[in-house]
């Protein structure tokens, strides 16, 4: 079919896009160390974050700055369940649950009071919004564990010492080296569901109802004057990020085994998952796959290279200073600016528009 | 003037041209918009039938794109009211009027310029359809959708241009796209906001064919608000004049258009314009 989205572009896009599924369904065996896998937890969870903040902001047009207070719904709602009713599956479905239900009211209400006045109005509520609930964590301490948070236990299928295949002697089977524990379960279960996740979003997208969500992003009022109802495809679609972002939370939160706000609400997740946005390229479930994957790349690996670096250059004046790792975060920024100079749309939206020229 | 108007308000009366027509498709009863101190549409009743094509005039600032505002509900009624059939849609919103039945194209081009243009036109099928909460089935699958969007392509002819992005087609096709995009709607009430503006003289007929054709359908509605009298000659069986945000004349097209009253509002602010 003479479709424009079928090009070069496209396929490179595409291409990279099996090759972080690959990594990730293969991540214990590929990448044999914790910190590595802690790292591929990590991307899976921020994937869905990533992608369900852009049906928001880059399908529909929608800023918000809450969506982490909705990660934080979930997280805290699985991990109180986890810490009130001991490590079972009850308190996870109870937890995961109640996150939902907090996050659909509240992001219900939101939208209609909210999703039908000016975009920086709705912006700004939803700040405000956020601070609430940060500031709300820290203070319920008796429930939430303050700032300090909370540690659980996780449900015993996850935990370390469990041994999901023995051998003959009764020691854990290793499958190319790699022990089959819960450790392996639990990241299973993070990918497993952050794919189902994200695949129901991709799904939406190429729905009726994504092309809504595009029509109201180009021209809202046009929207509204062939006979859709915009205020309701936007209140709902808020909800849904809500939901997804909510499941992601209670997800992260058992594997992490810790919810506290530095981990589940703070501000700085938030511009995490806008920078991720931002790389990756809005308006692109492919650009939430591959900002979440560079940024928490970055994130964790950037350091070491750059003392890698700092030592290899141990002989050249100035280039070490420049290069030691305390300055991660100078590079980062410089890395992020001459992604936007060069890659306009997200690397994603940029490459696939790069192969449409015709 | 008070006179006229407690006629006008008894459907067939206040013409001859609608003398002995069905019920009203579309009605304004006392319609008026104020936006401080100005009054943009003042009080105007009128009522339009299936099967007419009526043409709106009048000079630049008049309230024929307010009047056509008020109708579709991009702007909410100072006063007065609008009825679609026997319905008061006065305080809908415009998805609400669309959805009973009003279409309304823009004088400037209005679409969705990132989208494709048969996606443009899909909107608007499914819109109609009622499909727009599906969230699973991928939109490019619901075959039947695609297949009525593209007999509006086709209609349109703009088939071959079908996967483009509406903001890549030339100005144009951007004009027949609009009268696709509201015939996917199937509405009972046609709006054309100066359907043929900024297009070449050899690009206006093909618009203008399109609208023929509706107005060939003696069920629908045809409100047209146009400035080229050789469009309204070819199309009209109605003409209303409004200056002023007022209904100012209202009758069979030669009539009106030779009527006194006309000369002097097109006249007076032919000069305005000028100096």
């Amino acid at each position: 079919m003479a479709h424009v989205n079928n090009t070069y572009g496209t396929m490179a896009v595409k291409t990279g896009m099996l090759i972080i599924a690959a990594a990730l369904l293969f991540a214990p065996f590929l990448f044999q160390d914790v910190r590595a896998l802690e790292v591929a937890a990590r991307i899976c969870i921020f994937i869905v974050l990533v992608a369900s903040y852009d049906l928001l902001i880059g399908y529909t047009g929608i800023v918000s700055f809450a969506h982490t207070m909705f990660f934080g719904f979930g997280s805290y709602g699985a991990a109180i369940a986890l810490k009130q009713m001991g490590p079972g599956w009850d308190a996870v479905a109870i937890g995961t649950l109640a996150g939902i239900l907090v996050s659909l009211v509240v992001a219900t209400v939101i939208g209609l009071i909210s999703l039908r006045v000016k975009a920086i109005f709705f912006a700004m509520i939803t700040l405000a919004a956020a601070s609430v609930v940060l500031v709300l964590a820290s203070q319920l301490s008796h429930l939430t564990g303050g700032e300090d948070g909370i540690t659980y236990r996780a449900p015993d299928l996850f935990k370390t010492a469990n041994k999901l295949m023995v051998d003959d002697n009764g020691k854990v089977v290793r499958w190319f080296g790699v022990k089959l524990n819960g450790k392996l379960a639990a990241y299973y279960f993070v990918f497993f569901s952050s794919l189902a996740l994200f695949l129901v979003m991709l799904r939406i997208t190429v729905s009726p109802l994504g092309t809504v969500l595009k029509a109201i992003r180009e021209n809202e009022s046009r929207a509204e004057a062939i006979g859709y109802r915009v205020v309701a495809y936007r209140t709902f679609v808020f909800c849904l990020s809500a939901v997804a972002a909510s499941v992601a939370g209670s997800i992260y939160a058992i594997w992490l085994k810790y919810t506290g706000p530095d981990t589940a609400l703070s501000f700085a997740i938030m511009i995490d998952i806008l920078l991720m946005v931002v790389i990756g390229g809005m308006g692109t479930m492919w650009g939430a796959v591959i900002g979440a994957v560079l940024m928490v790349m970055a994130q964790y690996y950037l350091r070491d290279l750059m003392g890698a670096a700092s030592e290899a250059t141990a002989n050249i004046p100035l280039l070490p200073e420049l290069l030691a790792p305390d300055r991660w975060l100078f590079w980062l920024g410089i890395i992020f600016i001459l992604l936007v100079y060069f890659f306009p749309r997200g690397i994603a939206g940029t490459v696939m528009t790069k192969g449409a020229r015709k | 003037m008070s006179g006229h108007r407690l006629l006008a308000s008894w459907p067939g009366i206040h013409s001859k041209a609608t003398l002995f027509m069905p019920q009203p498709s579309l009605s304004t009863n006392d319609l008026t918009i104020r936006f401080g101190g100005h009054v943009a549409v003042n009080q105007v009743t009128c009522a339009f039938h299936p099967g007419e094509t009526t043409v709106i005039v009048g000079p630049n600032g008049a309230g024929k794109t307010t009047y056509f505002n008020l109708m579709s509900g991009q702007l909410p009624a100072s006063s007065g009211s609008v009825h679609k059939g026997e319905v008061d849609i006065t305080n809908m919103s415009p998805s609400a009027r669309a959805a009973h039945g009003i279409g309304r194209a823009f004088q400037l081009t209005n679409l969705f310029p990132q989208l494709s243009v048969l996606e443009n036109i899909r909107l608007a099928v499914q819109a109609r359809a009622g499909a727009g909460w599906g969230l699973f089935r991928p939109a490019a699958k619901l075959t039947e959708l695609t297949a009525k969007a593209e007999t509006y392509l086709e209609a349109a002819q703009l088939t071959d241009k079908a996967f483009m992005p509406a903001s890549a087609l030339p100005h144009g096709d951007q004009r027949k796209l609009e009268v696709a995009l509201l015939m996917a709607m199937e509405p009972d009430i046609y709006m054309f906001d100066e359907p043929t503006a900024g297009m070449s003289l050899d690009q206006a007929p093909a618009v203008l064919e399109l609208i023929a054709k509706i107005k060939a359908d003696p069920t629908k509605t045809v409100l047209l608000v146009e400035h080229k009298m050789d469009v309204v000659r070819a199309l009209a069986d109605r003409i209303i004049v409004l200056h002023n945000g007022e209904l100012l004349a209202d009758g069979a097209p030669d009539a009106v258009m030779a009527s006194q009253i006309v000369r002097d509002v097109y006249l007076g602010t032919a000069t305005e314009e000028t100096a």
